[in-house]
């Protein structure tokens, strides 16, 4: 089985292609690239004028199955994925039963290669039930098919627990990846607290749950010489606390959510549950802040925490409904809109955002980059055009996005994952 | 004046000072009609208005009901216990069903912030706060500044001392708006933990000092703590707040003369206020509750947009 794409500009992390080259995939892997290449391959894309991406990488997702599948399934996950051009996803483990057990794993891992669009790796817990309380097993876990491990939801609130579970994961060779909120100090609130939450009579979430937990959990990976991937980070003082710690050489990795680095808790007003999302959404300075800190690499990359929910669960007071928002089909869109247009980052930028660094973070050496011998992973994006967000254009089960009705500019054309097309626009 | 041309009442906030003084001018000439033998106008004849209390209230709720009666209105009050809220409906749904049987201004309160705002911008009839959250309650704050204007005259200029609970407090918050919008200076007084973040950015000074207020204050409010508050343990106990909080006798020797005493109700003798303050010279409590259904009067008249018919 082979796949030939003709005319690509290639964007690699360091470089964009001088002149338009063909990329010949066979089973699965870059076969070869080169200025033209005469094959006879039975399918061809044609790619002039657009440009070929590795293909992108979502370190944080909720594919809400098993337990959850009202809202999203691995198999609409895995649709919306494709269409929003990431072949590589990593989803969460707070579903019900939690990912807690290789069983599981192996389950979410079978039905996603049965699915067969994208790439699917499940991100254990790393405590039983997410309970904070005992360790998972590890290699257990690992053995399945788990890179990494996080309680994404919630911190590990305990501080000994965390401690173990480092020093456990360093041995076992997993990423731990922490969800940043100090739970007493989050505990039944809503959004960012500041002026806005207290015009609106909202309780308040400050800013210190979450730099809490990123200066402790820092502290933790230095005292034991390990990694901690900080996962969406919201503000301007945890960017603040990762510079310092990667000018130490502390082994910390961080990503940002574009809701994050786009969206203002000014959207709260409208008291649109749709902008109820965990960490919430803080103000202007927070946003610069995190572009700033993709820029210079402070954060290392962007991941949506594409967190699916129905409409009749968001149709409750602000107080009652769930946090979270989709992201998987906005992302590339957000990231080219608020990003590369306004210079924050150039494409080889963006690609290392959304596709090489991650992959070293997790390891995944095959991936990240369109190089002969590496996975035949690319997203193919038209860089020009702009496009409105629908929400019945949606191929997420679940359409609790805010950027409904907004234009973005830089639309994924086709998405092509182990040599094979599982997303093409008509 | 401006005519009237909101559909709904949701916070003083949005609101203009003529806005308010139009309220205010309104409620004046409804006052007299509670002091009638009859005490009824047909202003709302045929106009059918909703209670609808996801929260319990004795006052307010009333106080609406009486205010609707008395402008010849029909009422139907809803109470979360008795509605299909217990079963699981969404508040949505539940409005939506009685926007279904043709009403005319639904009258809401709700524990969370931003339901008022929610069921305004998703049904057609006129929606009127009656107190959300912690975030407003513009009635309670309008019959505030009733009385106020009716013993001074005037707002422009006053002092007002607004002490207790500000970060739960929904009668602070549009007190606030109120209050600076007309020209008074506000200066709020509480325990720390219970001052909400960036409030001086209302224009509110912010005190934790009782004596700063109660020395120069025209006007002292006092906010109700709800104990239910404590179990958060937002304070080391209720006996250390009414020491350095509540408003006793003794601690009035310093104020004004002629201050103000107010308290939206229901008040926590001993703890927030003592008796004697609340029944004494200064206060004004009754008053606010009788000049509660004269604004309420005036609101719902508004709002009906019912143009052509003269207030009394």
């Amino acid at each position: 089985m082979s796949l030939f794409i003709k005319n690509a500009v290639i964007v690699n992390a360091d470089q964009i292609s001088a002149q338009p080259q063909d990329i010949l995939l066979e089973r699965g892997v870059i076969a070869k690239i080169a200025t033209t290449i005469n094959a006879q391959p039975t399918d061809v894309v044609e790619a002039s004028g657009k440009f070929v991406l590795p293909g992108l990488i979502d370190l944080h997702v909720h594919l809400r199955q098993p337990g959850g599948e009202d809202k999203e399934t691995i198999e609409t996950g895995s649709r919306a994925a494709a269409k929003g051009g990431f072949t590589t996803i990593f989803c969460m483990p707070n579903t019900d039963p939690v990912i807690d057990n290789a069983m599981i794993v192996e389950a979410i891992i079978k039905e996603a290669k049965r699915v067969g669009l994208v790439n699917v790796f499940p991100v254990g817990a790393i405590s039983r039930g997410q309970k904070g309380q005992e360790l998972t097993d590890m290699f257990e876990l690992k053995e399945a098919g788990c890179l990494a491990l996080s309680d994404d939801g919630r911190a590990v609130g305990n501080a000994q627990l965390m401690r173990l579970a480092l020093e456990y994961a360093k041995m076992a060779g997993l990423l731990l990846i922490e969800h940043c909120e100090d739970p007493t100090l989050s505990h039944c609130r809503v959004m960012n607290e500041g002026m806005n939450s207290t015009l609106l009579g909202l309780k308040g979430i400050p800013g210190a749950a979450e730099t809490v937990i990123v200066g402790r959990d820092i502290e933790l990976a230095h005292y034991l010489k390990t990694k901690i991937h900080l996962a969406h980070i919201s503000l301007k003082r945890s960017v603040e606390l990762i510079r310092w710690a990667k000018a130490q050489a502390i082994g910390v990795t961080a990503e940002a959510t574009p809701h994050h680095f786009t969206l203002t808790d000014d959207m709260v007003k409208s008291f649109d549950t749709k902008t109820k999302v965990n960490p919430p959404l803080r103000t202007p300075e927070d946003v610069e802040a995190l572009k700033e800190a993709l820029k210079d690499g402070t954060i290392d990359c962007i991941a949506s925490d594409h967190a699916p929910h129905t409409e009749e669960e968001k149709e409750f007071e602000y107080d009652q409904a769930p946090f979270g928002m989709i992201g998987l089909e906005t992302a590339l869109g957000l990231a080219v809109t608020e990003l590369v247009e306004k210079k924050y980052l150039t494409w080889p930028q963006l690609v290392e955002k959304m596709s090489t660094r991650p992959a070293r973070i997790v390891g995944l050496a095959n991936k990240g980059e369109i190089q002969e011998g590496k996975d035949a992973d690319m997203t193919i994006v038209d860089p020009q055009k702009e496009w409105v967000v629908k929400k019945e254009e949606f191929a997420s089960k679940s359409k609790n996005s805010p950027f409904i009705g907004r234009k973005l500019k830089g639309c994924v054309v086709a998405t092509i994952c182990g040599g094979k097309v599982v997303y093409q626009v008509n | 004046m401006p005519p009237w041309e909101r559909h709904d009442l949701l916070d003083l906030q949005e609101l203009t000072k003529e806005e308010i003084e139009l309220i205010l001018e309104t409620a004046k000439s409804f006052k007299e009609v509670s002091t009638r033998d009859v005490k009824k106008v047909p202003a709302l004849r045929g106009k059918t208005v909703v209670m609808l209390f996801f929260e319990s209230s004795t006052r307010t709720r009333t106080s609406f009901e009486l205010a609707a009666k008395r402008l010849s209105a029909d009422t139907l009050s809803l109470s979360a216990s008795g509605s299909s809220l217990a079963k699981g409906e969404s508040i949505l749904d539940t409005a939506k069903n009685i926007e279904a049987m043709n009403v005319d201004i639904i009258v809401v309160r709700h524990a969370a912030s931003g339901v008022p705002q929610m069921l305004a911008d998703a049904l057609g009839p006129s929606v009127i706060n009656a107190g959300d959250g912690c975030r407003a309650h513009p009635t309670q704050a309008l019959l505030d500044l009733f009385t106020i204007k009716e013993r001074f005259g005037r707002i422009e200029g006053l002092k007002v001392g607004i002490v207790g609970d500000i970060l739960h407090s929904r009668v602070a918050r549009s007190n606030i708006w109120g209050l600076t919008k007309l020209g008074a200076r506000v200066t709020l007084c509480g325990p720390a933990t219970l001052m909400p973040v960036g409030i001086e950015q209302t224009g509110a000074r912010v005190t934790y000092d009782l004596k700063d207020i109660l020395k120069d204050s025209n006007v002292l409010m006092v906010l109700r703590l709800q104990k239910e508050r404590q179990e958060e343990k937002f304070l080391p106990s209720l006996r250390e707040y009414a020491k350095m909080f509540g408003i006793n006798k003794e601690k009035l020797k310093i104020a004004l003369k002629d201050v103000l005493i107010m308290h939206p109700g229901p008040t926590n003798r001993g703890l927030e206020i003592s008796a004697e303050v609340a029944d004494g010279p200064h206060s004004v409590i009754l008053e606010q509750v009788t000049n509660g259904v004269a604004i309420r009067m005036a609101v719902l008249y508004l709002v009906a947009g019912t143009k052509g018919i003269p207030p009394p």
